[in-house]
């Protein structure tokens, strides 16, 4: 089920700060964060995040398209290796 | 067989029952399409006449988007997901289920027919 209207979208206050800071100093510096679950707004196109996948920091690159999106959609927790397999095991 | 938006020709079933033939008209969009042309919904699909038709074809014009262009616009949303590289779309390019349905078992629709695996439990009990 969608999230209510009435309460907008999930930003992370924080984050959203520090994204902020560094559009009013016209800077685009990689920003560190374990905020998967903040949804990307606008003001975020064109940064690059550092998103924790509970190992390690994914670098994601944020486009207009993804406006709407959790950062944590972008950062995979998973590592699928394959199946079976000759010699693999 | 009355032709409707170039290919699509349903057959001599109940007006509403023939228009849900159309990819993107269901049994709502039809029953409002049937309201809103002044059509039965009960009379056959072949006694409709060219007026009624027309009618039809104009209205799914005018407000709705079905066959080719609902899949078109389905598959744009598809390739959206893959090329942002988020979960949605990695989903997508290797066929399993999108929202977080278990793939233990089941999920024989997005994965297609049983690839049986050998040395899996199970397996001797099969020959």
């Amino acid at each position: 089920m969608g999230r209510s209207l009435k309460k907008g979208p999930f930003i992370t206050p924080k984050l959203f700060l520090k994204v902020q800071k560094q559009n009013d100093a016209g800077t685009k510096e990689p920003i560190k964060t374990w905020a998967r679950a903040c949804t990307i707004v606008p003001e975020f196109v064109g940064h690059t995040f550092m998103v924790h996948n509970g190992r390690v920091h994914l670098k994601v690159f944020v486009t207009e398209e993804m406006v709407g999106h959790r950062l944590g959609e972008f950062s995979p927790t998973r590592t699928f290796r394959g199946h079976g397999g000759k010699g693999k095991r | 067989m009355p032709r409707l938006l170039g290919v699509d020709i349903p057959n001599d079933r109940p007006a509403i029952i023939s228009l849900t033939y159309l990819y993107g008209v269901g049994p709502k969009i039809s029953r409002d399409l049937c309201h809103k042309a002044g059509i039965d919904p009960q009379i056959r699909a072949r006694e409709l006449r060219e007026d009624e038709l027309a009618r039809l074809a104009a209205l799914l014009d005018k407000d709705y988007v079905v066959e080719g262009q609902l899949r078109r616009q389905r598959n744009q949303n598809v390739v959206r997901l893959k090329d942002i590289g988020c979960y949605r779309g990695l989903r997508h390019r290797r066929g399993l289920p999108v929202r977080g349905q278990r793939t233990r078992t089941n999920a024989r629709t997005r994965k297609g027919p049983k690839k049986t695996v050998a040395g899996k439990k199970g397996v001797k009990d099969m020959r």
